[in-house]
């Protein structure tokens, strides 16, 4: 059986569908940056996440480090216990702080990790003991027009 | 009156019944190229003939449509997104509209207009010249011969075009959002690359596109095969061939959207 | 012992949804014959071409060809069946899509492992046995009414069959594309020890080259013989077929009310 000319185009056309599929992949998506490496899991209890989803990423001076992986609501404590995974090759000493925060004014949220000064590091399945809740718009206007009519009041006094 | 009610649920009752026959001899016809599909790998040439019929024939149309939907998409997305100040977000919104819906979905529709009709009426005219009766009496079974290969051809072009409207699309945008307006091109690209998940977008999109290329392509060749053996006959079957395989696209779109990003 | 006849119809019934075709009709096709069968559109004929190739089966009675009887064969018997039969179709039914060569070489790439080199000479064989070996390279959408049927018989003739059936092979032939036909279609036959079906309404034609005709109405056979005995027939319907007579048994007028009624002429008397 011999080559024709059909058989060029089709090569060339499958070729260019997967060429166009990996630079979706590459250039367009994630899978560059992603990291597929090991991770230690870690966990810890906000009062409030805000907007939290899983899968949001979880930063360090701005950098990723990991991911969310699950956000459960505790009968018990009445907290949300999100879980999260961390790229293992970062260390983080066991008095990190572990805060919600939103990226840009109106952007998705995030957990971000200010670490302490402890010697000791986080190991896999440690609790991130402190945490600072999701800042909640209603909590904030509510205190703001709180402390503006405190003020008043000291003021008239 | 009572008369004519009579006849009219009779009619319906009638059309309702001769639908879901329909629908059972296609499924029966689908499963039957299921089935012969061995012919279609085994002499892969007869396959590769089909992938350049579907696929590569429709390159121009699907590379012209994805430019300017993308262009489109950036022109539209600019205006929207600075009445927010987030110009920079423009690529996110050109990528994730293509490669989540527009790709796969304007492609399959694309496909369906151009290749299914080709394959509905090209099918429905070998039934009419009596061709696919003359391969039976030959001990060739048609549907081993002529359907299988056409149905691997489309499943197979149908995610490469999905992809290359997408790729083309997301390059539209830039044209026009980076290089005509003026958006920052740095931050088109890097938060693009940022909110598009390999797993969860591209991936998906394949799906679909997949799910979409065997909808399409089985429509087109139930209809081609069963069209009846006449000029109206088959300009008919290419007509409900274009129109059945677009909703099929738009509906199995809504179910797969809904199961797939659930939640994000 | 390989019986005289090639392929026996015994009290075939046929039904095409409610409607009753072929009413228990008889009929044998001894080997080595051209046989011709005739009658009025519509009355079965292309129904028992079908019957024999194995399309479909009869709703009653038996089609035996070559001593096996179609409804007792699965499908690998069938297909091994009709690897044995050629059927020519009444426009050709060339695949539009592959060149002539292409077309006459498909039954030898699809049923056998022949290597190119061999499957090109038999496609020149075939072709130049039809008188066209010289448009091979065409595609059927160029050739004419008649060289397209050439092609397709010599398409039948590619793996040697033992039965050749034509179905309206002369419809809508100039005067020498019909002679040339019916000519090939006695040659070819003679030349390869086959036999030979002809479906066909071609009266004069069909005289001139078959061994035997029947001739089918409603559903069964009423008249059968030579050619001199048909000629000489005075059966009515029989007659009135062979030379094309306007009236007598197949009447001219449409059964109706009688057609004073319909132009009120009575009533204008009255």
């Amino acid at each position: 059986m011999e080559r024709t000319t059909l058989d060029l185009w089709v090569g060339a056309f499958v070729v260019a569908g997967i060429a166009a599929l990996l630079v979706l992949a590459f250039k367009v998506g994630n899978l560059g940056t992603f990291n597929h490496n090991e991770t230690y899991t870690l966990w810890a209890e906000f009062e409030n996440i805000g907007g939290l989803k899983v899968r949001a990423p979880v930063k360090s001076a701005g950098v990723v480090v990991g991911r969310v992986s699950d956000i459960q609501f505790d009968n018990q404590t009445f907290r949300a216990k999100v879980t999260f995974h961390v790229d293992k090759r970062y260390q983080f000493p066991k008095d990190t702080f572990a805060k919600i925060l939103t990226s840009g004014l109106l952007g998705e949220q995030y957990i971000g990790l200010d670490p302490g000064g402890d010697p000791d590091n986080l190991a896999d399945g440690d609790k991130i003991a402190r945490t600072q809740s999701a800042v909640v718009l209603e909590n904030l206007i509510g205190q703001f027009l709180y402390s503006k009519a405190a003020e008043g009041n000291g003021e008239k006094k | 009156m009572p008369e004519r009610l009579i006849s009219t649920v009779r009619g319906i009752g009638h059309r309702v019944v001769e639908a879901v026959w329909r629908l059972g001899y296609a499924a029966r016809f689908f499963v039957a190229t299921l089935f012969h599909s061995g012919a279609s790998f085994r002499r892969f040439h007869l396959t590769i003939k089909e992938i350049y019929f579907s696929g590569v024939l429709s390159l121009i149309i699907i590379l012209v449509s994805g430019l300017f939907v993308g262009m489109v998409l950036g022109l539209q997305g600019y205006e929207t997104l600075q009445k927010y100040g987030s110009e920079s977000a423009l690529g996110t919104l050109v990528a994730l509209s293509l490669v989540r819906e527009l790709g796969p979905v304007l492609a399959a529709l694309l496909f369906a207009s151009r290749a299914g009709s080709a394959i509905t009426a090209e099918i429905g005219l070998m039934k009419a010249t009596e061709q696919l009766s003359a391969m039976e009496m030959m001990a060739v079974d048609p549907i081993a011969r002529v359907v299988a290969p056409r149905f691997w051809g489309g499943v197979i072009s149908m995610p490469l075009l999905a992809a290359l409207f997408s790729a083309i699309g997301v390059f539209g945008g830039y044209l026009v959002g980076v290089v005509l307006i003026g958006v920052d091109e740095g931050q088109f690209w890097s938060q693009m690359q940022a909110a598009v998940d390999f797993r969860q977008d591209i991936v998906n999109g394949v799906i679909k596109s997949v799910v979409f290329g065997v909808a399409v392509t089985a429509i087109a060749l139930f209809e081609g095969y069963d069209a009846p053996p006449t000029a109206e006959g088959v300009s008919h079957a290419t007509t409900r061939t274009v129109v059945t395989s677009s909703l099929a696209v738009l509906g199995l779109d809504f179910v797969l959207t809904a199961f797939m990003f659930r939640g994000v | 012992m390989a019986s005289e006849n090639l392929i026996e119809i015994r009290d075939v019934n046929f039904t095409y949804d409610v409607r009753p075709v072929l009413k228990g009709i008889n009929m044998n096709i001894p080997r080595g014959k051209v046989v011709a069968i005739m009658g009025l559109s519509g009355c079965g004929k292309t129904t028992l071409l079908r019957l024999i190739g194995a399309q479909i089966l009869p709703t009653s009675g038996q089609v035996v060809v070559d001593g096996q009887v179609t409804s007792a064969l699965d499908r690998e018997g069938v297909f091994a069946l009709r690897r044995r039969m050629g059927m020519l179709f009444q426009f050709g039914a060339l695949f539009t899509d592959m060149t002539v060569f292409d077309n006459v070489a498909f039954p030898l790439r699809e049923h056998t492992r022949l290597p190119e080199s061999l499957i090109r000479d038999l496609v020149m064989m075939k072709l130049h046995a039809v008188g066209l070996h010289a448009v091979w390279n065409m595609r059927p959408a160029e050739l004419s009414g008649g060289m397209a049927r050439r092609v397709a018989l010599a398409r039948c003739l590619a793996l040697d069959p033992m039965l050749i059936m034509y179905d309206e092979p002369f419809t809508g032939l100039d005067p020498i594309s019909m002679s040339v036909i019916g000519n090939l279609v006695r040659r070819l036959n003679d030349a390869l020890g086959a036999t030979s079906i002809i479906v066909t309404h071609d009266v004069q034609e069909s005289l001139r080259i078959v061994d035997y005709i029947y001739f089918m109405a409603d559903g069964v056979v009423i008249a059968q013989g030579t050619p001199e005995e048909i000629r000489h027939s005075d059966t009515p319907f029989v007659h009135q077929f062979v030379h094309g007579e306007i009236d007598g048994p197949m009447a001219f007028h449409y059964p109706a009310a009688p057609y004073g009624a319909d132009l009120e002429v009575e009533a204008a008397h009255a």
